[in-house]
């Protein structure tokens, strides 16, 4: 369903994806996994049209992405890493929208919605304007968002960051379903290692740029001797905390944030 | 179509629903047509060009729609910070689409700024002397608002943060529209200035607005300022969609 050959993306001088290759099969839940820094959401990026690929190729259901890239962006649903809702508007709207965009058939639309917002218990308060929801609220709409249109690849960008375990649960096992009813493809992100471990048929592990390990959860234990993913985990990144550079949004959304309290 | 729809709508519900917005960008233009209209009204008068406000009225209106479509498709760059652009950039909808519901919103909300304040110059004295050209006038408003929209959405493809934004106000549209004969009357100024005005498409609009809503005082020519903005407006439409299709998130 995905195939990644020799993929490289450089910012300049610095290389964020260095010639990594992975096949990602039909129906499989995939986990993509790395400390900060280390790739994965510009290589989620470049799986998803947002970014050209410096070098290397690209399958995504054998449609080039960076090519074809209205063909390839039917194939896919994505919840973001960092939020994409939009604040001045409700909740429902924020679906509605989502759902024109993707051409989500009239007749099953309101339905679904209703579903999702109950799943994630967000219906009572479809009709208020998602700048008055929490941060988990807004994390919860994003991910029901992301499941109204049923793709066939999603991609899950850490979606549970920052989510209590009540809410982990009920996306993992939505997941799930969908993966074993609808056939959907998953590649997911996540710092939660036993959340990989749990959903996860196979695994690859990035490390500055580059793959280090691919495999089942247990053929990754096993290769490095340890009981659990995150021991394995750390055997094949170390155990150095990564330096992460501020980008330009980072302090944007600082310089909001004065700006709004300020004007209170 | 669906997708252009749905952008459109969503500008206008973001507009309608913030109101400090509104007011606050009609603040502007109410210093203007106050402290300009009556201040140099008199000066105006003793010259022989008549009644100022009624000279400064299609200026600021022009003014309004200028900074109120720059702004809309500046808006772009919120977006992309903030995330929602990449809600639209990954569906499957063609860019283009995108970025014409985006700008048709944006100088929707930017026109209906404009006509607020043509309630204000009413309020402040301004009067037509011909209704039945009135539909003319929108016509020029809505060409306003869709070129500087399209402008403001070109730039914002190629900048991504908002201190660049500074960058472009002051050094291109406060000057477009100090120097477009928004003000002032083009006729007699010192040659530098009027050929400045002459290459600034600002200008354009503002003598158009002007020859539809008081009549006879065109310096340019309505024909030729409604040929000169429909080629400039539909030039920075064709390069904006370039430029947006092009953005890399």
């Amino acid at each position: 369903m995905i195939q990644v050959r020799n993929l490289v993306k450089k910012y300049g001088d610095f290389t964020a994806v260095d010639d990594i290759s992975f096949d990602v099969g039909q129906g499989e839940i995939f986990a993509f996994l790395g400390p900060n820094g280390a790739g994965k959401t510009t290589t989620i990026k470049m799986l998803t049209t947002l970014l050209k690929p410096t070098s290397g190729a690209v399958e995504l259901d054998g449609l080039n992405p960076a090519v074809e890239h209205t063909e390839a962006r039917k194939r896919f649903g994505i919840v973001f890493q960092d939020p994409s809702l939009d604040d001045e508007l409700t909740a429902w709207e924020n679906l509605d929208l989502h759902c024109i965009l993707y051409k989500v058939p009239r007749k099953v639309r309101k339905e679904r919605m209703e579903r999702l917002l109950r799943l994630f218990e967000l219906w009572d308060r479809r009709d208020d304007p998602v700048k008055q929801f929490s941060g988990g609220m807004k994390r919860r709409l994003e991910i029901a968002r992301g499941l109204l249109h049923t793709p066939k690849i999603l991609f899950l960008d850490e979606p549970t960051l920052g989510l209590d375990p009540q809410t982990r649960n009920h996306l993992w096992t939505h997941v799930q379903k969908l993966n074993q009813e609808e056939k959907v493809t998953v590649f997911l992100t996540t710092h939660y290692m036993e959340e990989a471990d749990r959903v996860a048929q196979r695994i690859a592990i990035i490390d500055h740029g580059k793959i280090v390990a691919q495999g089942s959860p247990q053929e990754l234990k096993a290769s490095t001797n340890s009981e659990t993913l995150e021991q394995a985990f750390l055997a094949l990144t170390g155990s150095t905390i990564r330096e992460e550079v501020p980008g330009s949004v980072d302090r944007m959304r600082q310089m909001t944030r004065m700006w709004r309290g300020n004007r209170r | 179509m669906n997708a252009i729809y749905v952008l459109w709508i969503r500008q206008l519900k973001r507009y309608v629903r913030s109101r400090a917005r509104i007011v606050g960008s009609l603040g502007q233009p109410l210093l203007f047509l106050v402290a300009l209209g009556f201040g140099f009204g008199p000066v105006f008068e003793k010259a022989g060009q008549g009644n100022y406000i009624q000279f400064l009225a299609p200026g600021v209106i022009g003014m309004t729609i200028l900074f109120s479509a720059v702004f809309s498709g500046i808006e772009l760059i919120w977006d992309r910070q903030f995330g929602f652009l990449k809600e639209t950039m990954v569906a499957p909808v063609p860019r283009i689409a995108i970025m014409i519901g985006r700008t048709c919103g944006g100088a929707t909300v930017a026109l209906a700024q404009g006509l607020i304040v043509v309630a204000i110059c009413y309020a402040a004295g301004f009067r037509s002397n011909n209704l039945a050209s009135l539909p003319f006038a929108l016509v020029f408003m809505a060409l306003i608002a869709l070129m500087f929209t399209a402008f403001g959405t070109a730039i914002a493809s190629v900048l991504s943060d908002f201190q660049a934004f500074q960058l472009v106000m002051n050094f291109l549209i406060m000057p477009m529209f100090f120097l477009s004969g928004a003000l002032f009357p083009l006729f007699g100024v010192p040659r530098a200035l009027q050929i400045v005005a002459a290459v600034n498409p600002f200008a354009y609009g503002v003598d158009g607005m002007r020859a539809a809503l008081i009549g006879g005082t065109a310096h340019f020519g309505a024909a030729v300022d409604l040929a000169v903005l429909g080629g400039i407006t539909a030039a920075l439409l064709g390069l904006g969609s370039y430029l947006f299709s092009r953005i890399q998130l």
